[in-house]
């Protein structure tokens, strides 16, 4: 039966629904509602037997939840933006151990200047950390691959981000189709841990690897997100048959058959995306689009074939990599290597700018007629950028940026003081 | 697709209304994608909600550019924020406030607007007087059931009672109603029929 549930809501009951057994967490806007919503159900008893530990800091949740999954309890963590930066260090712990950590990513720009909204600033400077990173384009699609995540986690013994929009989707309250208790258990079966920290049975996890080992050890993370190229579209597949929906796998494309004209994007977006292709389908523009929902590991086979017979092929992103642009578009290229077509990357939606359909509609139309230039930023306040600029060039104390462009803009609060 | 957008300030129930109404049309067997507009979570800062509503899955993100249909649940906004942003001229506006257009400064600005879509409630007025505090949003949906017609006055009551319980949510009900039946009344007279 379907429900109008928030986003966080619906994630929130996915995770139950999975029987974590330890859950640590520290409150970050926009990821606060999801962790609110599972201490209430630990606290009721709806979710038992599980731990909900609040702990002092992102690093701390990170860190318990290594110590939980290591002795074999499953475990559940959710974080954005400054906090998962600040769980940088014990992320990569999480993934050297091959601990099986479920993780939700409310994704939240980074600062400064801070910044409250969404974009993709955060997940995808993680993107090395030897975590799969699967983002979501629904609340319908973020509720299920978390169901999806324990499994994929589990069986490869490594650790899993599910990335999704926050505010954009973690506050939108829209129609959702939970599963029963009874499909989840029969789609994910229980915890069987590699590695289990026993007293009875005492062992060690995290020796010290010198030069003889460490690339061998470290070969396995990325042995076994090639194998999650593999299980990724099998638990799709075994996902689709048992609740008769089409939610995660690698890559999903939108009306590329005969494109000429390819947009390439991740997350929430990727629905604004598709009703502008439509109505530019419309007007006879070959046009479609490929939402990337597996990012690491990268399906660059299948990026390949789904992109290589168009003519161009522009990659929408919501993270910048300072000093040269793209962070998607990157891999997307390499994903073409040797294949002549046009790339542009399109840099949108920073510290939640809106992204509409109008600049949508016009930033494809003129990606199609080649007008683009190799790296565009989306409806980027240009005047308030060269001010700025100018003023850098005119004096060399001329102030810190945000102040001075907020005053520029008249924002409140932003005046000498 | 019928596209709401709801004007208020922190601590008025803005976000809950947007939440309500998509609650009352997902009742009423329609797509509904509600949100708000994500500002820093303050006290009597202006908030601004949205609500989508469609007979099919939504998947546009963009906030609600051109609304459908306006509610503004805090008057005082009107002279601050570019509330009017985007309306259109066949669009209905909803404002709470016991004073009319005019008497808010607006007639010239709805000349040229379809003046049976455009009301004045006072939803602050009725929500005191139902729940003893002046929150007007539960209100303010009764009336936008009778003034657009979009919802019906039963799903918003269940919309209310599924977001609330006990006497918080039978005095919402209540206001709803009295907004609903007041809206219906104004529009009897615009239209020129002898009031009931």
């Amino acid at each position: 039966m379907p429900r109008q549930l928030e986003g966080s809501r619906a994630v929130a009951e996915a995770v139950a629904l999975c029987r974590p057994e330890v859950i640590c967490a520290y409150p970050i806007s926009p990821q606060t509602h999801i962790v609110e919503n599972l201490s209430q159900l630990v606290k009721s008893g709806e979710l038992a037997p599980c731990e909900f530990v609040n702990v002092e800091s992102e690093f701390a949740a990170m860190s318990a939840s290594i110590g939980a999954s290591a002795t074999g309890a499953r475990a559940y963590t959710a974080t954005a933006s400054q906090g998962l930066l600040y769980m940088a260090e014990a992320l990569y712990n999480a993934s050297g151990l091959g601990l099986p950590i479920v993780m939700t990513v409310a994704n939240r720009a980074i600062g400064a200047p801070i910044n409250i909204w969404n974009d993709h600033s955060d997940s995808m400077s993680q993107r090395d950390s030897g975590w799969i990173q699967l983002y979501a384009e629904t609340n319908q699609e973020a509720l299920d691959l978390h169901i999806q995540a324990f499994r994929l986690a589990e069986e490869l013994s490594t650790p899993v981000m599910v990335c999704m929009d926050g505010f954009i989707l973690t506050h939108a309250v829209e129609r959702v189709e939970m599963p029963t208790q009874e499909q989840v258990d029969a789609f994910l079966p229980p915890f069987q841990p590699r590695q289990v920290l026993d007293p009875d049975e005492p062992i060690t996890i995290g020796a010290m690897v010198g030069p003889e080992a460490f690339m061998e050890v470290k070969y396995l993370a990325h042995a076994k997100q090639m194998q999650a190229l593999e299980l990724i579209p099998e638990i799709a597949t075994d996902f689709k048959r048992a609740f008769a929906r089409d939610s995660g796998g690698l890559i999903r494309s939108y009306r590329t058959e005969d494109a000429e004209t390819i947009v390439v994007a991740l997350g929430s977006v990727l629905g604004t995306i598709k009703d502008t292709v439509d109505e530019l389908r419309e007007q006879g523009m070959k046009i479609g689009v490929v939402g990337i929902a597996s990012f690491r590991p990268f399906p660059l086979d299948a990026v390949r074939a789904a992109l290589g017979h168009a003519q161009r092929v522009l990659v929408l992103e919501k993270a910048l990599a300072v000093g040269i642009g793209g962070i998607v578009s990157a891999n997307v290229r390499m994903a073409l290597t040797g294949l002549q077509l046009h790339g542009y990357t399109a840099i949108a939606g920073l510290g939640g700018r809106p992204i509409t359909k109008t600049s949508l509609n016009a930033l494809f139309t003129d990606a199609a007629a080649d007008r683009l230039e190799p790296l565009t930023f989306l409806d980027l306040d240009w005047e308030l950028v060269n001010r700025e600029l100018k003023r850098m060039a005119g004096s060399r104390a001329s102030g810190p940026h945000a102040e001075n462009m907020l005053r520029d803009l008249g924002a409140v609060a932003a005046g000498p003081v | 697709m019928f596209e709401v957008r709801i004007h208020g300030r922190g601590g008025q129930g803005v976000v809950t209304a947007a939440e309500m109404l998509s609650l009352a049309a997902f009742d009423e067997g329609r797509y509904a994608q509600a949100f708000p507009s994500f500002g820093s979570e303050r006290m009597g800062a202006p908030v601004v909600a949205f609500c989508r509503i469609d007979d099919h899955e939504i998947r546009t993100r963009e906030p609600v550019m051109e609304p459908d249909a306006l509610i503004v649940q805090d008057p005082t906004l009107l002279h601050q924020v570019d509330v009017f942003g985007g309306c259109k001229p066949d669009g209905f506006i909803l404002i709470n406030s016991a004073r009319s257009f005019d008497e808010l400064g607006l007639g010239e600005f709805v000349q040229g607007f379809r003046h049976e879509r455009l009301l004045t409630v006072p939803a602050s007025e009725l929500a005191r007087e139902h729940t003893g505090r002046a929150v007007a949003n539960a209100a303010l949906l009764g009336g936008f059931a009778a003034l657009t017609g979009v919802i019906s006055l039963e799903a918003v009551e269940r919309a209310i009672r599924e977001r609330f319980a006990g006497a918080v949510a039978e005095g919402n009900v209540a206001a709803a109603r009295a907004a609903c039946v007041w809206v219906v009344a104004e529009l009897r007279e615009l239209s020129g029929a002898t009031p009931a």
